[in-house]
């Protein structure tokens, strides 16, 4: 793991990218301006961190910017990890996708969109991988209520085809 | 006389008889054949015994070989990592337990780690060791059911019933020590729940002496097997660079030549005591994917022997009362303890703000736990990042330009949990 320092000359030599470092429980996080996600991305790749082991999504709410795009990357030959983290807001939740550069964030932005609806730019294929195609809204969002989700039986199809009309 | 003008053959032995059986890859080769190769889209699940699971393939095919393949997921989704922002940390555990549901170990070890990490507790070293026991098991009966499994899609029904009666001893260790045989929720938040009861150590020992021996049997059956052989060796190759980029991890890395295994390179849960040897492959086609599980079937009984060995005496959960329940008997004559019960019983233990991001070694490759906490008792997000989630998308730069035969065969190598993808 980077130690703090290390954490805080990694942010000096980002530059303006960086707008936060946290350094919690041995962990170096760096929190990044989202329009230069890739460039950064790119800067650590050629620091040794090339393997990206996650890429994951989470929910500041009620914070704004809301949504956070996390990327864990690892350096398999000094075995250092370190967290990139990348906030967009609710209204305009677009970051560039890493796609290109790392094939393995394909499935892993689609279900980003999917669960957050963060919008990859130039993903090849941003579709949603495991909600049903036709789904509405985001459900890992924290105002997302929890249940409540209509089952329609054989039974009472009719029913319920009547309802929506 | 030639036998194919004679006018008392019938109109489909004349048709059969024309049928020009040369390779396909030949039939590829020459351009003119190849505007005359129509593309056929076939959809390959999700309900089919080769997907091991709820997985559609949408296969592109060219005659018999594979030009494209789309993975479509989903079918299993069940919304855990939602479910779980709506309980109490110690509630988390069955609920991602049932993810992946064959390494169920894993998955509650990873999320325990991942909290352990966020509330900064000490896990006791007997408590260590009995989770790597119980990892170790685990990893032994994922291992089996995979290559029972993938014995059947390659024909070989006899294995799978041998795989399962290893298992079975597997199950029945695990039925011991926590009183289920699946998602036995064991590990807490700061160790186990229970120590091993009496018995089990005698029992844990037969089944080491008989596991290897069985392996060796399985090796035997299936290396003088022609035909497995043929279906493995040489098949779907992937090259270590490529496998990387593609972030697979785990048997399928290790087989093109990458002894990457958090295990050793970055050890948990005091992996580093052990010492055990990590299998690795030479070219990375499916034989190696093969090998190289079932040799790790053996490191784990290596494992397991020196963890029962070593196993040494102390508590098996942290003392800290905070997060861990007092001991039964406490309840009785402590009123401090029953507060402790009663405060986590309903509200759960408060975790500091922050965020933890734990990877460990689960047969499939790197499962990790990203956890956030918001400081209440209940976690803000929880992911996992499934090993055959990310896996999944090797699947077709493996098979492409193979033929669909091999890509049972690779599908079975690659051996996805769709309740792991889905989640």
């Amino acid at each position: 793991m980077p130690d703090a320092t290390g954490l805080e000359l990694l942010a000096g030599e980002l530059g303006d990218a960086t707008l936060e470092t946290v350094y919690f429980r041995e962990r170096a996080m760096l929190v990044v301006d989202p329009a230069q996600i890739r460039a950064v991305l790119q800067t650590l790749r050629t620091k040794g961190y090339a393997f990206m082991a996650s890429l994951h999504g989470v929910d500041h709410y009620p914070e704004e910017p809301r949504l956070g795009v996390v990327y864990e990357l690892l350096d398999m030959s000094r075995v250092d990890r370190i967290t990139v983290k990348a906030r967009v807001p609710l209204d305009a939740p677009q970051i560039e996708s890493v796609t290109e550069d790392w094939p393995t964030a394909n499935h892993q932005e689609r279900e980003v969109y999917d669960m957050f609806g963060v919008v990859f730019e130039g993903h090849p294929d941003l579709r949603r991988i495991l909600m049903p195609e036709d789904y509405e809204g985001h459900p890992q969002r924290r105002d997302f209520p929890l249940g409540g989700e209509p089952v329609i039986f054989t039974r009472d199809e009719a029913k319920w085809l009547e309802h929506r009309e | 006389m030639n036998p194919g003008d004679g006018p008392s053959l019938s109109a489909y032995r004349r048709q059969e008889e024309s049928i020009v059986l040369a390779p396909v890859e030949e039939q590829l080769r020459s351009d003119s054949d190849e505007a005359t190769h129509e593309l056929l889209t076939l959809n390959f699940g999700p309900h089919h015994p080769a997907t091991h699971g709820v997985l559609r393939l949408l296969v592109t095919l060219q005659g018999e070989v594979v030009r494209d393949i789309k993975p479509i997921v989903g079918y299993v989704h069940t919304g855990i990592e939602k479910t779980a922002e709506d309980k109490a940390y110690w509630k988390v555990i069955p609920v991602v337990e049932r993810m992946d549901y064959l390494s169920y170990y894993f998955n509650a070890m990873a999320f325990c780690g991942a909290v352990e990490t966020l509330v900064e507790v000490e896990v006791p070293k007997r408590g260590q060791y009995l989770r790597v026991i119980h990892l170790e098991l685990n990893r032994i009966a994922s291992h089996l059911i995979w290559l029972g499994t993938s014995a059947l899609d390659l024909g070989a029904i006899s294995i799978f019933l041998y795989c399962l009666r290893e298992r079975e001893m597997i199950l029945d260790l695990f039925e011991m020590s926590s009183g289920q045989r699946m998602h036995t929720r064991y590990f807490q938040v700061g160790g186990v729940i229970e120590d091993i009861p009496s018995g089990f150590a005698k029992k844990l020992r037969e089944f080491l002496k008989v596991m290897p021996e069985r392996a060796d049997e399985y090796g035997a059956i299936l290396n003088s097997n022609e035909i497995v052989l043929q279906r493995l060796r040489g098949t779907c190759p992937l090259d270590a660079e490529t496998l990387l980029s593609l972030g697979v991890t785990g048997p399928l890395l290790r087989a093109a030549g990458n002894p990457w295994d958090l295990r050793k390179a970055d050890p948990y849960s005091s992996y580093e005591d052990f010492k055990f040897k990590i299998p690795v492959g030479t070219v990375g086609d499916n034989y190696d994917r093969f090998a190289v599980r079932l040799a790790e079937i053996y490191e784990s009984v290596r494992i397991i022997e020196q963890a029962l060995d070593g196993l040494p005496e102390g508590p098996f959960i942290t003392e800290d009362r905070k997060v861990a329940l007092p001991p039964r008997h406490e309840l009785a004559t402590s009123m401090e303890a029953l507060i402790h019960h009663f405060k986590l019983v309903t509200e759960g233990f408060r975790v500091p703000p922050g965020e933890a991001y734990y990877p460990i070694e689960s047969p499939r490759g790197e499962l990790a736990c990203y956890v956030r906490s918001d400081g209440s008792s209940k976690p803000a997000r929880v992911h996992m990042r499934d090993p055959s989630f990310v896996n999944l998308q090797a699947l077709g730069p493996m098979t492409t330009g193979s033929y669909i035969a091999d890509m049972i065969a690779t599908t079975a190598m690659l051996d996805p949990i769709l309740g792991g993808i889905d989640r």
